[in-house]
């Protein structure tokens, strides 16, 4: 059934599947690039207004990027009628029990913590994936508070942050985020 | 052989993980709940199907030796394929199944069923037993992500059953070998029973 | 410092058997005698090394300048079988008595998913070339270790009379969960 192998039949065979094959892909790229980015689009803005307070301009048409602690932080900034109400801050940490988390955590005008939503993890689902909100209370203790006065670690080192129960891993991730964010805030000026 | 037990074989009889054991990273990689396991099983399904068409078709041009590296070309393609089409349409189960997306070209199942079945049928018979043997997968990852799920966190499907946080252990690492062992074990002990 | 945190953390804290889950077939499959298992875990090493510093070169080079990241997957497990062969053939021309004692697994090795899967992971994570290298070694170390010490585990167990729906793949798979249980206590160092 299979030919006989000739080194010219070989390459031929191998070169035209490859060719095919690259060809295919990048029509299948093409036509998914749109999507894709739309969904990545989609994620950010919906964490945005996820985590400010109500705001009319377009956040994620200025957001600046900076290097911070070997890794990229986005800001962006909400106005509402001209004025500044708050800062999300795409923020992240190396330190979670499955790799990297990245937060969207949003500042009000004043420096207090207004919400925080997960962009991405890749935590434990039933135990470190409670940090969702979807999934449980554990980011509501944040809400409100400033993180000048409320030490943003867990109780167990001392901080003034509930872990989520059997994950204390992920919820020191969670924090190290957060006071990332809060830190590039503030030397930032922003 | 019929083209009905072509198809059903996958399921019990040639099971690809509980009797074949074959594809076992991604069996245990991602299996942390129901939706995730059935996820990465449809996943395969959709590129064991595809290449086991694509290679019946194009196996008496392939020359003997090159035979490998074309097929794994095509599987790769196919790969690609439905991980863009993920990241673009499932973008959540996508972040999830992460690295065992692109990890799918070197599943053993893929591959043994281009070689064993698909070089050597015609394209009718390697459809149906992709769609079988991938159906197959599917079924083995989903019960054994609802397995951990239910024991681990008291849920399947995300709906919980129990209260309580559960055998925590089950949803992570060990957990996995914990349950497919005890699945196989079973599943040895109903075989034995039966013959 | 950053070469240590790479190292603990590859070999013992996220193994790539044990938590990460590539390269479990053969895991489950080479690992009867302790013998088999060392030749084993030595090919991994060499073409796990190799491969990451030739997809390094791949993404770097060739396929980010070019703007096909897309072709990835293709790309990369093509060059993964090719080097395989290239392994084999000039082994066995150079040091037969290496090839003697590795020759038989590197056929294996293309489809063994810890080698495609520790590249992919040192490019997604960005990693330099050095760190690459360091990353592969570690991982393949990693590998080896849980290997070779479920190989003697199993050498063990081929004495005892185990119930008859046990043996085979429930008791090796249950052998394999405790070995990741007690992998678990390292979580955290680092």
């Amino acid at each position: 059934m299979a030919k006989e192998s000739t080194f010219s039949n070989m390459t031929l065979t191998l070169l035209v599947i490859t060719l095919l094959s690259s060809a295919v892909l990048g029509f299948v790229y093409e036509l998914t690039k749109e999507p894709i980015r739309k969904a990545q689009e989609a994620k950010i803005n919906t964490a945005i207004s996820n985590v400010l307070p109500e705001f009319d301009n377009q956040p994620s048409a200025e957001a600046t990027e900076v290097q911070y602690d070997g890794g990229t932080l986005v800001f962006y900034n909400a106005t509402k009628g001209g004025e500044k109400v708050g800062t999300a801050v795409k923020t992240f940490s190396n330190n979670g029990f499955g790799g990297l988390i990245e937060l969207m955590v949003g500042f009000n005008a004043d420096g207090t913590i207004h919400g925080i939503d997960v962009v991405s993890h890749k935590e434990t689902p039933g135990l470190g994936d409670k940090m969702e909100t979807s999934k449980s209370g554990f980011s509501v203790q944040f809400q409100g508070v400033n993180p000048e006065d409320f030490k943003i670690r867990v109780k167990k080192d001392g901080g003034d942050v509930d872990a989520i129960t059997a994950s204390t891993i992920s919820s020191r991730a969670y924090c190290d985020a957060v006071q990332r964010a809060y830190n590039a805030l503030k030397e930032g000026g922003k | 052989m019929s083209q009905l037990s072509n198809f059903t074989k996958g399921f019990l009889r040639e099971n690809p993980v509980f009797v074949l054991l074959l594809g076992m990273c991604p069996t245990l990689g991602t299996t942390t709940s129901a939706i995730n396991g059935m996820g990465m099983g449809l996943a395969t399904t959709f590129v064991l199907a595809m290449s086991n068409v694509v290679i019946s078709l194009i196996a008496g041009l392939i020359p003997a030796k090159v035979r490998i590296p074309s097929f794994i070309v095509v599987i790769a393609a196919f790969v690609t394929v439905i991980d863009l089409a993920m990241a673009g349409f499932l973008p959540a189960l996508h972040s999830q199944l992460g690295l065992f997306i692109p990890l799918i070209v070197v599943n053993c199942i893929v591959l043994g069923r281009a070689e064993a079945f698909a070089s050597k049928n015609g394209v009718l018979p390697s459809l149906i037993d992709g769609l079988g043997m991938g159906l197959g997968f599917t079924f083995a990852l989903t019960l054994l992500g609802a397995t951990r799920e239910l024991l681990g966190s008291g849920a399947i499907f995300g709906f919980k059953f129990i209260s309580g946080d559960g055998i925590l252990v089950f949803v992570l690492a060990p957990g996995a070998f914990f349950a497919l062992g005890f699945l196989i074990l079973i599943m040895n002990k109903l075989a034995k029973k039966q013959s | 410092m950053e070469y240590i945190i790479i190292v603990i953390s590859a070999i013992f804290v996220n193994n790539i058997v044990l938590s990460q889950f590539l390269g479990v077939c053969p895991f489950l499959g080479v690992s009867n005698k302790v013998q088999t298992s060392m030749g084993m875990a030595g090919a991994v090493t060499f073409v796990m090394t190799i491969a990451t510093i030739v997809t390094y070169m791949l993404q770097n080079f060739i396929l980010v300048p070019l703007g096909i990241g897309y072709m990835q997957t293709v790309a990369f497990i093509l060059v993964i079988a090719a080097l395989v062969q290239m392994v084999e053939i000039i082994l066995k021309k150079v040091s037969p008595s290496l090839y003697q004692a590795l020759g038989i697994f590197l056929p294996l090795i293309t489809t063994n998913c810890a080698v495609l899967g520790v590249a992919l992971l040192a490019v997604q994570k960005d990693l330099p070339l050095m760190q690459s290298v360091v990353f592969a070694i570690a991982n393949a170390i990693g590998f080896g270790f849980a290997l070779v010490t479920f190989a003697g585990i199993r050498e063990a167990l081929d004495l005892v009379d185990i119930p008859k729906p046990m043996r085979g793949a429930p008791i090796a798979l249950l052998t394999a969960g405790i070995l990741a249980l007690a992998f678990m206590g390292f979580a955290g160092i680092v």
